[in-house]
């Protein structure tokens, strides 16, 4: 199989791509054109390691060889009918496992994850939202915050500022980002690909999401840092708090974005399908306006929405006014939604395109 | 367990979807261990939503599958690290380069290949910096052939695998096909291609609305056809004068002769041209072809009658 282009390594496209691209492009150029014959070697090599069932020079095992062995006798090297292989089917070589490398739940998580965030990366749209929209957030907030009278809500401007600030970038870097890299991935036929894989479908959601939650937890990180050294905001005055907020934050706004790429079907429509939580957020799980600043009436309805549980837990976090019965039941609520979302994601989730 | 040497076995398989419609309704079929078998058919007649059965990635809504003695949906853990899967349509994320496309299922994959070893495999060693958006169609499928085969599967499922290949492509992908088959690796492949079928495979499938119309080695399939005679009579002799054990069916003055014996029946005919002095034109005879085969029973309207040469 030759390429169509002779000299492929040294175009432009071959280059375009990160150093480390270039790096491979470079040195795979070298490998090929050491051998003008590559495509038939390669083609040759595969029947002579797999077929060789004397040689361990593969990691496939030799109870496969053997039952291959069984079967095709025109491939079984002669020697190859050991008592063991008197009957193959009973002896499935993966399923022992031993011989092959098998891959665990963290090592496939891992590969995808890192797969994700490389396209999380080249995607300067995603990046921009993830990156700039909660800084820019952060500083209209601050806009509007100033202004207000926040002794009744019980903060500080600077705690005001971030707990919403950590509000969005759950809902912008977590879910928004998220829906949209899930339609993506559907709508390219890469969920089904994945499905054909090794990969559970809870592990295939949970790599996706992977890079989106761990950038989501260091950009927090790095806004209660700078509102400590940078604004002067006193420490996180319960850290558990605030921890438990934001992983359980992470965990729903995972499940509510792989809901919402349900009823998603483009990339394009998911700016409108994610609008509604977004808005519903913003205004009434304390966001913009901090929970404690809402009328009482307007307030009990809130507490039914998605985040201000989280919101509340976060709060407390920073702002250290916490009421431990209260906060269990808003960590009881946001465990509801992650429940809610999980079962709707069961239900309606696609792997694939519409036809 | 695969103690009878059947590595893949369906047995009453159907699938329907939502809306009524049946795609596959109602096969039954077993490939053995090392056997390279080819479901062939029409676009449409249920190739696809069967492979997608024995993958996995479906349960059927009646019947069963097994691949190496164990049920594909419910037991996919057990099932997926023992076989490779190339989609008719495989999706991959077209920002990353295929190296690191390789590179990401390598990580998900048990016993995988070297990620270059793979990429070389399949001719695409000089593409494996480029992004994926960048490969032509022909690479794509090459590439996500070299996901396949990335594990060094007991078991490989290609639907439709050289679909979008050049000539050249096609070939090599045939010669590694084989190659792979001839060290071990059962194969179920789907194709339209007829000459695919009949150069790779042991057994093969005619599917046709989601029935399997006719099944067995290419040849036996074929036999299973009568063979074909052609030629056109001068103007002043009417077909009606051939003598009428050759079952002749006449179009003006061309005529077509169906037969079990084309040896015999040729014979006849060529003896009673010389006996009545007949210049036979355009002589044509030929034994049945997988293509005729094909081309019959893909015909619109033809499931019931070709339920005979099951």
């Amino acid at each position: 199989m030759k390429a169509s282009t002779t000299d492929t390594a040294t175009e432009p496209t071959a280059n375009q791509a990160d150093p480390a691209d270039a790096a491979d492009a470079a040195g795979t150029a070298n490998t090929a054109d050491t051998t003008d014959t590559r495509n038939t070697g390669g083609i040759v090599n595969t029947a002579g390691t797999t077929g060789t069932a004397g040689a361990s020079d593969t990691p496939r095992s030799t109870a496969e060889h053997a039952a291959d062995a069984g079967t095709s006798a025109s491939v079984a090297p002669p020697g190859a009918a050991t008592p063991g292989a008197a009957t193959p089917g009973t002896a499935p070589p993966a399923a022992s496992g031993t011989t092959r490398t098998g891959t665990t739940a963290a090592g496939r998580l891992v590969a995808l994850g890192r797969a994700e965030l490389t396209l999380l990366l080249r995607n300067r749209t995603a990046l921009f939202v993830a990156l700039l929209m909660p800084v820019a957030m952060v500083v209209a907030l601050r806009g509007t915050l100033g202004g207000m009278d926040l002794s009744g809500a019980g903060l500080s401007l600077g705690e005001a500022l971030m707990t919403g600030g950590i509000g969005m970038v759950l809902i912008l870097v977590v879910y928004l980002n998220l829906t949209s890299a899930l339609v993506a991935r559907r709508e390219e036929l890469v969920l089904k690909r994945l499905r054909t894989g090794e990969l559970s479908d809870v592990e295939i959601l949970a790599g996706t999401a992977l890079p989106a939650a761990a950038l989501a937890l260091a950009q927090i990180a790095l806004m209660v840092v700078a509102g400590v050294v940078l604004l002067g905001t006193d420490a996180p005055r319960r850290p558990e708090f605030l921890v438990a907020g934001t992983v359980l934050g992470t965990v729903v706004m995972t499940a509510l974005a792989a809901a919402t790429s349900a009823i998603t079907r483009t990339v394009e429509s998911a700016q409108i399908t994610t609008l509604p939580l977004f808005l519903v957020s913003a205004g009434g799980s304390g966001l913009f306006i901090p929970l404690g600043m809402l009328p009482d009436r307007v307030a009990s309805v809130c507490e039914l929405l998605p985040l201000t549980g989280v919101m509340r837990l976060v709060e407390a976090g920073v702002s250290g006014g916490a009421d431990t019965a209260q906060l269990t039941g808003d960590a009881l609520g946001a465990v509801a939604w992650t429940v809610i979302s999980v079962f709707a994601v069961r239900r309606w989730f696609r792997w694939e395109p519409r036809r | 367990m695969d103690i009878d040497g059947h590595v893949i076995e369906a047995a009453g398989l159907r699938r329907g979807y939502r809306g009524g419609f049946e795609a596959v309704s109602g096969i039954t079929f077993t490939v053995g261990r090392g056997e390279l078998f080819a479901l062939l058919g029409t676009n449409g007649a249920g190739k696809t939503s069967t492979v997608e059965l024995l993958e996995g990635l479906a349960a059927p809504s009646a019947g069963t599958v097994r691949v190496l003695g164990r049920d594909p949906y419910r037991e996919r853990a057990a099932v997926r690290p023992r076989i490779g899967v190339m989609l008719q349509e495989g999706g991959f994320p077209t920002d990353l380069t295929a190296v690191e496309t390789v590179r990401m299922w390598a990580g998900c994959t048990s016993g995988a290949r070297p990620s270059e070893e793979a990429l070389e495999l399949v001719g695409l060693s000089r593409r494996s910096g480029v992004r994926v958006k960048q490969l032509s169609g022909g690479e794509r499928r090459r590439l996500d052939l070299a996901l396949a085969l990335l594990g060094r599967p007991e078991v490989l499922f290609l639907d439709e695998p050289t679909t979008g290949l050049d000539a050249e492509g096609r070939r090599d992908t045939w010669e590694l096909v084989r190659d792979l088959r001839d060290a071990g690796t059962t194969v179920l492949l789907t194709t339209h291609y007829l000459e695919e079928a009949e150069s790779l495979a042991d057994r093969l499938a005619i599917m046709h609305s989601g029935r399997i119309v006719a099944t067995g080695t290419p040849d036996e399939v074929t036999a299973s056809r009568p063979s074909r005679i052609r030629f056109v009579l001068p103007q002043e002799v009417p077909a009606a004068r051939l003598p009428l054990t050759l079952r002749a069916a006449a179009d003006g003055q061309r005529v077509e002769i169906r037969t079990r014996e084309l040896q015999r029946s040729l014979g006849e005919l060529l003896r009673w041209a010389d006996g009545s002095g007949v210049r036979l034109d355009r002589l044509d005879a030929r034994s049945a072809s997988l293509e005729e085969a094909f081309l019959e029973i893909a015909r619109p309207g033809t499931e019931t009658e070709t339920a005979g040469i099951l």
